[in-house]
């Protein structure tokens, strides 16, 4: 049987969930005695496979088909559920990534398989898999069974260390399922400008909060992330304030990341916000208020004023760097 | 329009979560609320009837307890309301509630033009059951929609990508599930709430929705639930802003070798 | 005896909580600083159906008990005591007496008028020289052909600064002492109708406190509320109403305390550990809550007797005083708890602390309760 990681393509461009996910299946594949598969849904895709063979995939299945160029949730779903009926594998992996997370439950209905969504942990014993995956918010972890032949699970962003992996086939085969007719048509879309990386996605994270005064605050904030290279995040507080749109709102009714660093500016660290970001690898807070919640998680805690803090660290980065 | 909105009752978000000797969630005390992803849906609901014309029928699975959600709702304005409630679907999972919820859709409420509903519980956060129901009904969807306009049997929707949006034209019936930002939520008026009460509430069983235990039976087991491990607090850097700040990047590089 | 909320009051406290935590809140510091009117919440209070909650359906109201409505003030005083108090007194004081006592037309000229929120109401019965001692009034209403004709001047009329209507006491037969009193309903726009001094407070500072002067107001003769020579009864029995208003804000008031408290006290720590586990704070938190408790359940059979139509003067002066004095009592530990930090602006312990006052003196002081209760029990 076989482990598969339904592969995340944008434009032609492989998302770095993908690799997470290929990387975690790979060992879940060597630890449970599976091969490891990859399904790559697209146009003009089949030559990411190559890229996709540095994670020791043993087989690659290649869906090309020009009415897959435009991702919708209604097409990919009719083939990823299609790839599960036909090869019925162990386990399926997608990124909990704005595709993920919808594409996973369309498919999982449709080729009626248990599914657990937002894993930050998948361990296999005795033939079986165990996911863990937090619930009300980070507030509890839950440890999930998923009912066989096929469960399904989506990983968290940033959880997964990448590895490569060498001597598998990697060979390439096609797959061809009927695609319904699109009942949807994306009419247009509108990435967010600027360099910075992708929030869920980034490795750091510079977000601000009320602490920051005003909207004209956030220009320090992104100063500093591009310092680091980081994406620019927010609290609810300065959302609601209306000073950064609410795709930046981290917490729990933001986004969910785990970035490797996240630099928490003028925060206090309500606990909706924690919900957020509290499986950050490592936490800096920035805050002039000495009580602030924020300290009792930040691995380095900074009492001071944002305005002087900030531009000093800049400086000191560019020197440093 | 026949126009749907599908909610959960959840822990209130400020609820403090004890786990039991049993390992699961317990629910004693706790303060429940409409998820509030779901007040987007019911309210976007509510607003394409003002603007359109036609009624709002609000659906849950739940206990018995969840009828108190469903009242909320039609205190914001919503017409009538189901609650599926049955022994089988203590602890279903996203597959269970989905199967039922299309049942009820696709039977004996078949024939509406668009359901709204959050883009997921804050509870167990796994966003399934849109996109679980959108297949069973085999409808278009949208999710995580910020902005939603329905007019001409179609609905055009924008809604939040990784890194951007992007703009959807769906055929009704389509399922649109709500985002922050679609709409400003209403409080009920207390008009509203009096009226609340005398508006139809159905509670159906498995039975009377034509289905059998066996149909709705959950492939997803919650084995144990536990609390995490709680964050310790790391260091305080005190001293100049100068030193403070070189002591910081002297830490990211060597100890936390982030940058 | 049930002590479950019905369908009903679980929905108005949800919707109360939370309107009070994303409207109320967020201006609190605000309009208690600048004694800045909320004239934009007022506004979505009067939408929402929260300036008439138990006026009828008919008359625009809410048709909902009276438990309903010391839920809700109570909620918006958790935040806003001044916002608390001028919802307060639009129900109670303005809208109660013109349900009980006003005619058909006036209902519907009126009190429908002020339970929508379209128009505010006050009462105008305190005077230099009637505070507690409410009969020894010198306004006068004389009547007129067609009019009644108004003079004398109000103090410390809550709402009175921004009010259309006001209920007001005045002697229609001096010679009669308290049954020479009589009630009116008077539209504050009238040319003989002047806002005096308005008052520089302590506390609730979003609401006004307000001079009402008439010289020369005429009225229309209709505008007589009740009989001639029932305005000390119709203010008697309209303050035995606001009193389960005041307790409810005076609880809003105790538990914003106590709440706000025992969060600070859970994070501060000192000694090494959160003061929280020290017994002298938890011994104050303690007896804080159960007296809390204890005020609120007063409150609400106060609430439940004037919903079964019984009588619930006592009721509610027991509710009143209690609410009040256990408001006082835990804004000041509240301060105590928080130490310096409890002291300055920056946690609105102070302000709970100088709202708290006034519901010991507002619509009855605490000893004119002790002597309502005192009458009761030895009549």
């Amino acid at each position: 049987m076989s482990i598969v990681v339904c592969v995340e393509q944008r434009d032609q461009n492989l998302r770095k969930i993908t690799f997470e996910a290929l990387s975690e299946g790979k060992r879940l594949a060597v630890a449970s005695g599976k091969t490891l598969k990859a399904l790559l849904i697209g146009s003009g895709v089949a030559h990411l496979a190559d890229e996709l063979k540095k994670y020791g995939v043993d087989e690659i299945a290649v869906v090309d088909n020009e009415a897959l160029a435009v991702y919708t949730v209604e097409s990919y779903a009719a083939v990823l559920a299609a790839y599960i009926v036909h090869e019925t594998p162990a386990l399926v992996l997608l990124g909990h990534s704005a595709i993920g997370k919808e594409l996973a439950p369309r498919a999982a209905a449709k080729a009626d398989c248990g599914l657990v969504s937002d894993c930050i942990e998948v361990s296999s014993a005795d033939g079986d898999y165990l996911f863990k995956h937090p619930i009300y918010a980070g507030k509890a972890i839950g440890s999930f069974k998923v009912a066989g032949p096929t469960r399904m699970a989506t990983l968290r962003p940033n959880v997964f260390p990448i590895e490569e992996s060498e001597g598998a086939a990697g060979a390439v085969v096609d797959f061809a399922p009927e695609i319904p007719a699109a009942k949807v048509t994306v009419t247009g879309s509108e990435m967010s400008s600027g360099d910075r990386p992708e929030l869920t996605e980034a490795d750091i994270i510079c977000s601000g909060g009320r602490g920051l005064g005003g909207s004209e605050g956030f220009k320090l904030i992104e100063d500093l992330a591009d310092a680091l290279g980081a994406a620019v995040g927010s609290s609810r507080a300065a959302v609601d304030a209306g000073w950064r749109e609410h795709a930046a709102q981290v917490g729990q009714t933001g986004k969910v990341v785990s970035p490797n660093l996240y630099v928490a500016a003028g925060i206090s660290g309500a606990i909706q916000h924690l919900a957020g970001m509290g499986s950050s690898k490592f936490i800096v807070g920035i805050n002039k208020d000495e009580e602030a919640n924020i300290f009792n998680v930040a691995d380095y805690g900074i009492e001071g004023d944002l305005n002087k803090v900030i531009p000093a660290l800049i400086e000191k980065l560019k020197e440093v760097q | 329009m026949k126009i749907v909105a599908c909610i959960k009752q959840t822990f209130d978000t400020e609820a403090k979560i004890v786990v039991g000797g049993d390992g699961q969630i317990s629910d004693e005390g706790v303060n429940m609320i409409v998820n509030p992803y779901d007040e987007y849906a019911v309210e976007e609901a509510i607003r394409t009837k003002e603007k359109d014309g036609g009624e709002v029928v609000v659906v849950t699975v739940g206990g018995d307890k969840a009828q108190e959600a469903l009242r909320y709702c039609l205190a914001m304005g919503a017409d009538r309301a189901f609650l599926i409630n049955d022994p089988a679907l203590v602890g279903a999972d996203s597959r269970a509630v989905s199967v039922a919820l299309a049942k009820l859709l696709s039977d004996k409420e078949a024939g509406f033009d668009v359901i709204f509903t959050g883009k997921e519980a804050v509870d167990d956060g796994a966003a399934q059951v849109p996109s679980q129901l959108a297949a069973r009904l085999d409808l278009a969807q949208a999710n995580v929609v910020t902005d939603c306009e329905i007019s001409d049997g179609k609905a055009t929707a924008t809604r939040e990508i990784d890194g951007g949006s992007e703009t959807l034209e769906l055929t009704l019936p389509a399922l649109i599930s709500a985002q922050k930002g679609l709409n400003e939520v209403r409080y009920p008026s207390l008009p509203g709430i009096m009226k609340a009460k005398r508006k139809p509430l159905e509670v159906l069983s498995l039975a009377d929705l034509g289905l059998s235990a066996d149909d709705v039976a959950s492939k997803v087991e919650l084995v144990v639930a536990e609390l995490p491990p709680a964050r310790k607090a790391g260091q305080r850097l005190t001293g100049e802003v100068d030193e403070v700040v070189a002591k910081l990047v002297q830490l990211l590089q060597e100890e936390a070798k982030v940058i | 005896m049930e002590f479950a909320y019905t369908d009903e009051e679980r929905m108005m406290l949800q919707m109360a909580r939370d309107f009070a935590e994303k409207e109320v809140k967020p201006l609190a510091k605000e309009v208690d600083k600048e004694h800045k009117y909320p004239a934009a919440t007022v506004k979505k209070m009067g939408e929402l159906g929260l300036m008439g909650v138990s006026v009828p359906v008919e008359y625009e109201g809410s048709g909902m008990s009276n438990i309903c409505y010391a839920i809700a003030i109570e909620e918006i005083s958790r935040h806003c005591a001044a916002t608390g108090v001028i919802m307060s007194v639009n129900n109670s004081l303005a809208c109660d007496p013109v349900k009980i006592f006003g005619t058909e037309e006036q209902k519907q000229k009126y009190l429908a008028d002020m339970a929508s929120g379209r128009k505010l109401g006050c009462l105008g019965l305190t005077e230099s020289n009637a505070g507690s001692d409410a009969a020894n009034l010198s306004t006068t209403a004389v009547l007129n052909g067609d009019e009644w004709i108004i003079n004398g001047r109000k103090i410390f009329i809550t709402n009175g600064n921004e009010a259309d209507y006001s209920v007001v006491i005045a002697i229609t037969d001096k010679a009669q002492g308290h049954r020479g009193l009589s009630a009116f309903i008077v539209d504050l726009d009238n040319p003989g109708f002047s806002v005096g001094t308005v008052e520089d407070k302590l506390g609730i500072r979003g609401s006004s406190t307000a001079e009402l002067v008439f010289e020369d107001c005429r009225i229309p003769k209709e505008n007589l509320l009740g009989e001639v020579g029932k305005g000390f009864k119709i203010a008697l029995t309209t303050l035995d109403g606001g009193r389960i208003g005041i307790a409810s804000q005076a609880l809003g008031i105790a538990r914003a305390a106590i709440e706000d408290a025992a969060a600070y006290a859970k994070e501060r720590v000192q000694f090494g550990k959160p003061i929280a586990k020290l017994q002298a704070i938890q011994w104050m938190l303690a007896d804080l809550s159960t007296h809390y408790e204890a005020a609120r359940l007063l409150t609400h059979r106060a609430a439940y007797l004037k919903d079964q139509g019984q009588p619930f003067g006592k009721e509610a002066a027991m509710a009143k005083l209690m609410a009040a004095e256990t408001a006082m009592k835990a804004a000041t530990q509240g301060i105590q708890i928080l130490g310096g930090y409890g002291y300055t602006t920056d946690y609105p312990m102070e302000r709970y602390f100088r709202d708290a006052k006034i519901t010991e003196i507002y619509e009855g002081t605490s000893e004119i309760m002790r002597l309502v209760i005192a009458t009761n029990i030895l009549k």
